[in-house]
C-alpha cells in the first residue's frame, strides 16, 4: 500500500481534531480533540520516516507521546479542578483571562 | 594602583543607599542621618577629587580603565575634565541640602501601616540618583554614560510619582493623579530621548568599527582617531549621529519645544525633589552636549548652531513669558529655569571661550540659586498647603527671614550683579555677543523679564496687607535656616570671587574649543593691557584732538 | 593710600551686612551704628581728599586693583578702584550728604519698628553708591549701579504692607533693568571693539575706533542713564519712587543715585566726543526732560511728587550740560553737587513738614505753616531760593553755567537750547514760588481727618533740624564757593577736561536773562497762589494741568503699549504652551493609548477564539512559506 495514503489520513485525522477544538464547548472533548491532533501528527512522524527510511520522525513521535502523556496529566487535572469550582466543564465559562 | 577615587565618589552614595533603604521600619530618623552622613561623605570625597585635578594637566584625569564587555568593547571608563569636575562638586554639594530640606518630607502618615517605609525609600532613592549623576560626569565611554543617563531615570520616576507635593487645591486625590502624570510624563519623555540616543550610540560604534578595525565606545579613543584623521565620518552620518544624541540632551536640558515635561515635575514632586530635578539631573543634559556634542561631532554642531541657537533664544524669552504668566509658584520657577537652561545651552553653542565657561560656570550657579529659590518655596508651601500665588500676601511680616532668604534667592535668579549668577550669565551673553551681536541683545532682553517674574512673584506672595490664612505662618526654622544660609553665603562668595571655578573650568573649556576648531573673534582695536590699567589723561587727549584749550 | 579706598565700600558694606544679618540684637543700637559707620566713611573720602589736595592736578588719581574677579580666557574682569577728582566729587557728596541723611532718619524713623533695617538698607545703598563712583571699569560700575538700584527697590518698597509702595518699588526696578540692558549692551560692545571694559584702555582707545561704533556705546551708556536718572522715555519710576520714607526720597532719588547717569555721560565723555550723534541724542533727552519735570512739578498737589517731577527737571540741565561736552562737563557736575544740597534740603524739609502733619502729603492741605515750623521754613526757603536760581545762591552760579555753556554751543542748536534752558528756568521759579507759597503763606487749610485728629503743627527734633540746617549752608554757599576762581573748574578739568565754547552773548546779559524768567515765573505764582486763596479741592483745571497731574499720561501710555499687550501675550503663550507645544505631544500619547485600548479588545477570554487566532496564524506561515517555496 502506498505511504502516502497514511499522510492522508494524518491529514484527516488532524482537520477532525482541529475542527472539535474549534466547535466544542466540552472541556473532556476539547482536550480529546487535542489529543487527536497530536497523534494525527505522530502519524505523520512516522510515515516521514518510513518514507525517508531514517529514523528521526520516529523519534520525535517518541518525543510528542511523552508531552501528550505529561500533559494529559496536567490537563486533567485543570479540567477537573474547573469542574469543582465551577461545576461545568465548559471552556467557554471560563473566560476570565482577559483584560 | 592608586585609590579609585571616581569610583569611590560613585560607589559610597550607592551603598548608602542601599544602607540607608535597609533600616528599619522603626528607625526612620536613624535612616535621615545615615543618608545626610553619605553625602556629607560623597561631598568630601569629591572635594578630594577637586584638590587633586591639576587644571593645566591632562585631558581626562584621576582616570579608571577596566573591561567590562569584551566582545563589545564596552569598557568602565572613568575620568574627569575641568567641567566634569565642576558639575561633580556642585552635585555633592547639593545633595546634602536637599536632604536637609526634605527632613520631614517622606515621613509616613499616621494612618499608613507600621511596616511602610516611605522616608527610607525616598532618602535611598536620592542617593541612588546621586550615585548615577556623578558616573554621568565621571564616565568617558560612551556606552556606560548612556547606561546611566538613563538608569537614573527609574529612581527619579519614584520621587516624583511617589513622593509628591501634597499640596494641591483640588485635594489629595486630584494631587496624586497629577503626580502620576507628571512622573509618567517624565519618563516617557526622557525614555523616548535616551533610545534615539541608543540608536545613535550604536550607530557610532559601528562607524567607528568602519574606519578603525575594531568598534569603540571610548571618547578618549574617538577624540584621538578623530584627531589624527583616522576617523572621518561622513557629513550625513554625523548629522544623523549628532541630532540622536542632541535630541536626548535637549530634552533632558530641557530646550524649547521639549520642555513640558519640567513644570510638571517640578510642580508635582515636593521642592527638594524638583531641586534635584532642575539643578543637578537637567545638568547632566547641559554638560553632555558640551562633551559628546562639540567632541564626537565638531562639523554637525557647527552645522546645527542657526537652529540651536534660535531655540535657546526662544527658551530663554518663552520661558520668562510663561513664568509671569504662572498662577504656581513651582510652576513660575520651573519655567524660569527653562529660560535659564535657554542661556546655558546658548553658551556651549556660541562657539567662544566666555560663552563655554560662562555655561558651565551657568551650570554651576543655576543649580545653587534655583536650589536657595526652591527650597525656600517648598517651605513657604508646605507651611500653608498651597501652591498658588494667590493664597499669599503680605508674608514679609509674618516671616521676614523666610522673605529676605527668598527675596535672595530671587535676586540671584535674576541675576544681580554681586551674586554668583550674574557672573555667568554675563559670560554667556558676551561671548554670544562676541560672535552673533544680535542673538546677544535679543538674549540680553531676557534680563528685564527675570526681573519682571521674579518681583511680580515677590510682592505677590511677600508684600502687601497679610492675608488672613498666612497671619500664622511661623519663620524659618533653625534647620531650614541651616540649609538655606550656606546657599545664599555661596551665592555671594561665587559672584565676589568665582576664580577658583573658572580656574578649573577654563582649561577644559580651551579643549573643547579645540575639538570645534574655533577661536575666539578678535575686538577690532584690541587694546594692550599687559600693564594692566594704566592712567587715561583725557586732558592730554582733549588738547591733541581739539588743538588746544581756552 | 590706595588702600584706604577700599575701606571706603568696605565699610558701610559691614554695616549693611550687620545690621541685616545681626537679628534683634541690633535693634537697639542698629541706627546709632549705621549712622557712625556713614560718618566713618565720610571721614576716610575727606583724609582721602586732603591727600589729594597736596599732590600736583595731573597727579591726583589713584588707582589699585584687588583682586582677579572674573579671569575667562580672553575676559579679564578685575575688582579695581580708581578715585579721581571727578570720584572724590562724588564720594564727598554721597558720604557727606548721606551722613547727614542717616542722621535725619535717626529721628525721621524713631518709631518705625523696622529701622534696624531701614539703616542696613540706607548704608547697602551707600556702599553700592561708593562702588558704583570708584570703579575702575565698566563692569564693577554695573555692580554699583544695580546695587543701588536693589538698594533703591529695597528702600521704595520699605513699608511693603502698603501695596502701593511695592508696586512702586517692582516698577523702579524694572524700569531700571530696561536701562540696565543698555549699560550691558554698552559692555560688551566695547569688549568686541576694544577687546576690554576698563576705564583706562577703553577711553584711552576711544579716538582709534570708527564713529559709529561709539555712536553705538553711547546711544546704549545713554539708555542706561536714563533708566537711572529717570529721563524721558524712562522717566515713569521716579514719581511713584516717592512712595519710599522721606530721607530715602532725599538721598537716593534726589541727591545721588538718580544722578548716577550724568556721571555715566561724564565719565564716559571720551566716548561721546567722538560720537556727535549721540551727544545730540543726550541734549535732546536732556531738554525733553528738564521741561518734562518742570511742566509735571508745577501740576502735583503733593509735595514729594511735586519735588520729583523737579529732580527729573534738574537732572533734565546736568544731562544736557553733560551733552554739550567738554563745554559742559564741568557744569553738570557742578549742578549735580549744589543740586544735591538743596534737592536734599528741599526734601528733608517736606519731610519734616509731614512729620508735623500727620503724613498729610497735599499741598492743599497745608498752608501758613511758616509761624509752626520755623526752622523747616527757613532751611526750606533757602532751598527754594538756591534752586531757583536766586543771586547769590548755589543754584544761580551751577544753573547759570549751564545756560552758558548751552548757548555756547552756538548755531540753531544753541539757541533753542538757551531758550528751553530758560524757560526752564521760569517754570522751576513758577512751581517752586508755588511750593512754598502753598506749604508756609496763606491761610492755615489743615482739618481733622476722618478720625477726628486734627494735626498739630510743631518743628522737627534737632536730629532732623541739623541736617537740614547744615544743607541749607550748602545750598547758600556752595555755588558761590566752587564759582569764585573757578575753583570747581581747576578742580575737576584734569580728569573731564574743559572747553570754553564761544558765547554768543556776554556772561552779563545770560544772567540777566536767566534773573529775568525767574522773576517772571515767581510773580506768576505769586499771581496765582499768593494773591488768591488756594482751594483745598482741585480745581479741574485745563487739558494739560490734568495731564501733567497724570505725569504727562507717561503710565497710560507704557499701559497701553507695553502693559496690556504684554499682558495678552503672556496669556496668550500660557494657553499655547498648554494646547498647542503640549498638545501635539499629548495627542500622541492619546493616539496611541486609543490603539492599544482597541487591540484589547481581541482578548476576550475565549480559550476557543485564542485557538481560532492560531490557527489563522499557523495556517498564514504555512501558506507564506508555500508561496516563498514557488516563487
Amino acid at each position: 500500500m502506498n505511504p502516502v495514503n497514511y499522510l492522508y489520513l494524518a491529514a484527516l485525522l488532524f482537520t477532525i481534531g482541529a475542527s472539535g477544538v474549534l466547535i466544542r464547548r466540552n472541556a473532556i472533548i476539547v482536550f480529546m480533540c487535542v489529543e487527536l491532533m497530536l497523534n494525527a501528527c505522530n502519524l505523520a512522524l512516522v510515515t516521514f520516516s518510513r518514507l525517508h527510511g531514517n529514523l528521526d520522525g520516529q523519534v520525535i513521535a517518541f518525543f510528542v507521546m511523552v508531552v501528550a502523556a505529561a500533559e494529559v496529566v496536567v490537563g486533567l487535572a485543570i479540567i477537573v479542578a474547573l469542574y469543582r469550582s465551577r461545576h461545568s466543564a465548559s471552556v467557554d465559562d471560563a473566560s476570565l483571562m482577559k483584560l | 594602583m592608586s585609590f579609585p577615587l571616581l569610583t569611590a565618589t560613585a560607589a559610597v552614595p550607592a551603598l548608602g543607599a542601599i544602607a540607608t533603604a535597609a533600616v528599619p521600619a522603626a528607625r526612620r530618623t536613624a535612616a535621615k542621618w545615615l543618608a545626610l552622613l553619605v553625602s556629607v561623605a560623597t561631598l568630601v570625597l569629591a572635594a578630594v577629587i577637586a584638590v587633586r585635578f591639576e587644571p593645566g594637566g591632562d585631558r581626562f584625569q584621576l582616570t579608571e580603565s577596566h573591561t567590562w564587555i569584551k566582545d563589545f568593547g564596552l569598557r568602565y571608563d572613568l575620568g574627569v575634565d575641568g567641567i566634569g569636575v565642576a558639575l561633580i562638586l556642585l552635585t555633592t554639594l547639593l545633595i546634602p541640602f536637599i536632604i536637609g530640606a526634605g527632613w520631614n518630607d517622606a515621613d509616613p502618615l499616621e494612618t499608613t501601616s507600621s511596616r511602610w517605609r516611605p522616608t527610607q525609600g525616598f532618602f535611598a532613592l536620592i542617593l541612588a540618583v546621586e550615585a548615577m549623576v556623578v558616573v554621568s560626569f565621571e564616565a568617558t565611554d560612551i556606552f556606560l554614560f548612556y547606561v546611566f543617563f538613563e538608569a537614573m531615570l527609574i529612581p527619579l520616576y519614584f520621587l516624583i510619582g511617589g513622593f509628591g507635593d501634597r499640596a494641591h487645591e483640588h485635594g489629595e486625590d486630584e494631587a496624586a493623579k497629577q503626580r502620576s502624570y507628571a512622573a509618567v510624563k517624565f519618563l516617557l519623555y526622557n525614555l523616548a530621548g535616551g533610545l534615539i540616543m541608543l540608536a545613535a550610540v550604536i550607530g557610532l560604534y559601528v562607524a567607528t568599527a568602519d574606519d578603525l578595525g575594531t568598534g569603540t565606545f571610548s571618547l578618549p579613543q574617538i577624540l584621538e582617531a578623530r584627531a589624527n584623521g583616522d576617523l572621518t565620518l561622513g557629513t550625513n552620518t554625523e548629522r544623523w549621529l549628532f541630532l540622536g544624541f542632541f535630541f536626548a540632551f535637549a530634552v533632558k536640558a530641557p530646550l524649547f519645544p521639549l520642555h513640558t515635561w519640567l513644570p510638571n515635575a517640578m510642580g508635582e514632586a515636593t521642592a527638594p525633589v524638583a531641586v534635584l530635578i532642575t539643578a543637578v539631573v537637567d545638568k547632566v543634559g547641559t554638560f553632555a552636549m558640551l562633551r559628546f556634542c562639540l567632541g564626537l561631532f565638531p562639523e554637525a554642531s557647527d552645522w546645527a548652531t542657526p537652529v540651536i541657537l534660535v531655540l535657546s533664544l526662544i527658551s530663554i524669552i518663552y520661558g520668562a513669558l510663561l513664568a509671569v504668566g504662572q498662577r504656581d509658584i513651582k510652576r513660575l520657577i520651573a519655567y524660569a529655569s527653562i529660560s535659564h537652561f535657554g542661556f546655558i545651552v546658548l553658551g556651549v553653542f556660541v562657539m567662544t571661550s566666555q560663552g563655554q565657561s560662562g555655561a558651565t560656570l551657568y551650570m554651576v550657579n543655576h543649580g545653587i540659586s534655583t536650589a536657595a529659590l526652591m527650597l525656600v518655596a517648598g517651605f513657604l508651601i508646605s507651611r500653608r498647603g498651597s501652591r498658588l500665588i494667590a493664597d499669599y500676601g503680605g508674608v514679609q511680616k509674618v516671616a521676614p527671614v523666610l522673605a529676605g532668604t527668598f527675596l535672595v534667592g530671587g535676586l540671584a535668579t535674576l541675576s544681580l550683579p554681586g551674586l554668583a549668577p550674574f557672573v555667568s550669565e554675563f559670560l554667556v551673553l558676551v561671548g554670544a555677543f562676541a560672535r552673533y551681536p544680535a542673538v546677544g541683545i535679543v538674549a540680553t532682553l531676557g534680563i528685564i523679564l527675570a526681573a519682571l517674574y521674579v518681583l511680580v512673584l515677590y510682592q505677590r506672595t511677600m508684600t502687601g496687607p497679610v492675608k488672613e490664612s498666612v497671619a500664622k505662618l511661623p519663620d524659618l526654622r533653625v534647620r531650614e535656616v541651616l540649609v538655606v544660609a550656606p546657599l545664599i553665603a555661596l551665592l555671594i562668595g561665587l559672584g565676589i570671587y568665582p576664580k577658583p571655578l573658572t580656574e578649573i573650568v577654563n582649561p577644559a573649556v580651551e579643549r573643547s574649543m579645540s575639538d570645534v576648531q574655533k577661536k575666539d573673534p578678535e575686538p577690532d582695536h584690541a587694546v594692550t593691557t599687559d600693564g594692566g590699567w594704566f592712567d587715561y589723561q583725557p586732558a592730554a587727549q582733549g588738547e591733541t584732538a581739539d588743538g588746544g584749550h581756552k | 593710600m590706595e588702600s584706604l579706598i577700599g575701606l571706603l565700600v568696605a565699610v558701610p558694606l559691614l554695616g549693611a551686612a550687620l545690621l541685616l544679618c545681626g537679628g534683634r540684637r541690633l535693634d537697639g543700637i542698629g541706627h546709632v551704628l549705621g549712622t557712625v559707620l556713614s560718618f566713618a566713611s565720610f571721614g576716610i573720602g575727606l583724609a582721602l581728599f586732603a591727600d589729594m589736595l597736596g599732590k600736583d592736578p595731573e597727579q591726583r588719581g589713584l588707582h589699585t586693583t584687588v583682586l582677579s574677579w572674573i579671569p575667562v580666557e580672553g575676559f579679564q574682569a578685575d575688582v579695581g578702584f580708581q578715585l579721581d577728582q571727578l570720584s572724590m566729587t562724588f564720594v564727598l557728596l554721597i558720604t557727606g550728604v548721606g551722613s547727614l541723611i542717616h542722621m535725619y532718619s535717626m529721628g525721621y524713623m524713631e518709631h518705625d519698628e523696622r529701622r534696624r533695617r531701614f539703616f542696613g538698607f540706607l548704608n547697602l545703598f551707600l556702599a553700592a553708591m561708593l562702588l558704583l563712583v570708584i570703579a575702575d571699569n565698566y563692569l564693577l560700575l554695573y555692580v554699583g549701579w544695580e546695587g543701588v538700584g536693589l538698594a533703591s527697590y529695597l528702600l521704595i518698597g520699605f513699608w511693603q504692607h502698603k501695596p502701593s509702595a511695592a508696586t512702586a518699588a517692582k516698577k523702579a526696578f524694572i524700569v531700571n533693568r530696561v536701562g540696565d540692558v543698555g549699560l550691558s549692551v554698552a559692555i560688551m560692545l566695547m569688549f568686541t571693539t576694544f577687546g576690554s571694559f576698563a576705564f583706562g584702555p577703553v577711553l584711552g582707545a576711544a579716538g582709534e575706533t570708527s564713529e559709529g561704533k561709539l555712536t553705538a556705546i553711547g546711544l546704549m551708556l545713554l539708555l542706561a542713564a536714563c533708566g537711572k536718572s529717570a529721563q524721558v522715555p524712562l522717566q515713569s519710576w521716579l514719581g511713584d519712587a516717592m512712595e519710599g520714607p522721606t530721607p530715602v526720597s532725599a538721598l537716593i532719588h534726589a541727591a545721588t543715585m538718580v544722578t548716577a547717569g550724568v556721571y555715566l555721560i561724564v565719565r564716559s565723555g571720551a566716548i561721546f566726543n567722538g560720537a556727535p550723534d549721540a551727544q545730540t541724542a543726550v541734549v535732546v533727552v536732556g531738554a525733553v526732560t528738564l521741561l518734562f519735570g518742570a511742566i509735571v512739578g508745577c501740576a502735583k498737589d503733593d509735595i514729594k511728587k511735586s519735588l520729583a517731577g523737579s529732580t527729573m527737571s534738574q537732572i533734565g540741565y546736568m544731562v544736557l550740560a553733560a551733552g554739550l561736552g567738554p563745554i559742559g562737563y564741568v557744569f553738570a557736575i557742578m549742578h549735580l553737587v549744589t543740586h544735591g544740597f538743596f534737592k536734599a534740603g528741599l526734601f528733608l524739609g517736606a519731610g519734616s513738614v509731614m512729620h508735623g502733619m500727620n503724613d498729610e502729603v497735599d499741598m492743599r492741605k497745608y498752608g501758613a505753616l511758616r509761624k509752626h515750623m520755623p526752622v523747616t521754613f527757613w532751611t526750606f526757603g533757602l532751598g527754594y531760593l538756591a534752586i531757583i536760581g536766586m543771586f547769590p545762591l548755589s543754584g544761580f552760579f551751577s544753573k547759570d553755567g549751564i545756560i552758558e555753556a548751552a548757548f555756547a554751543k552756538g548755531g540753531t542748536q544753541g539757541l533753542i537750547l538757551g531758550a528751553v534752558t530758560l524757560l526752564g528756568a521760569a517754570i522751576t521759579a513758577f512751581y517752586m514760588t508755588r511750593m512754598m507759597l502753598m506749604t508756609f503763606f496763606g491761610e492755615k487749610r489743615w482739618q481733622p481727618d476722618a478720625e477726628g485728629n486734627e494735626p498739630h503743627p510743631h518743628e522737627s527734633p534737632k536730629s532732623m533740624t541739623v541736617p537740614m540746617i547744615l544743607l541749607a549752608f550748602g545750598s547758600v554757599f556752595a555755588g558761590g564757593f566752587f564759582a569764585v576762581g573757578d575753583r570747581f573748574l581747576k578742580w575737576l578739568e584734569p580728569v573731564t577736561s574743559h572747553e570754553h565754547g564761544d558765547p554768543a552773548y556776554g556772561a552779563g546779559v545770560i544772567s540777566g536773562a536767566a534773573l529775568a524768567c525767574m522773576a517772571i515765573g515767581v510773580v506768576g505764582a505769586w499771581l496765582m497762589y499768593g494773591r488768591r486763596t488756594v482751594p483745598v479741592v482741585a480745581p479741574r483745571g485745563s487739558l494739560l494741568t490734568r495731564a501733567a497731574r497724570r505725569d504727562l499720561l507717561q503710565d497710560d501710555f507704557n499701559h497701553v503699549v507695553l502693559v496690556k499687550p504684554g499682558e495678552y501675550l503672556t496669556r496668550g503663550l500660557v494657553f499655547l504652551d498648554h494646547s498647542v507645544v503640549d498638545g501635539v505631544v499629548n495627542t500622541t500619547a492619546a493616539t496611541v493609548g486609543g490603539l492599544s485600548s482597541r487591540a484589547r479588545r481581541m482578548q476576550n477570554g475565549f480559550a476557543r477564539s485564542y485557538a481560532v487566532s492560531m490557527f489563522g496564524g499557523a495556517a498564514v506561515l504555512i501558506a507564506a512559506t508555500l508561496l516563498m517555496r514557488a516563487v
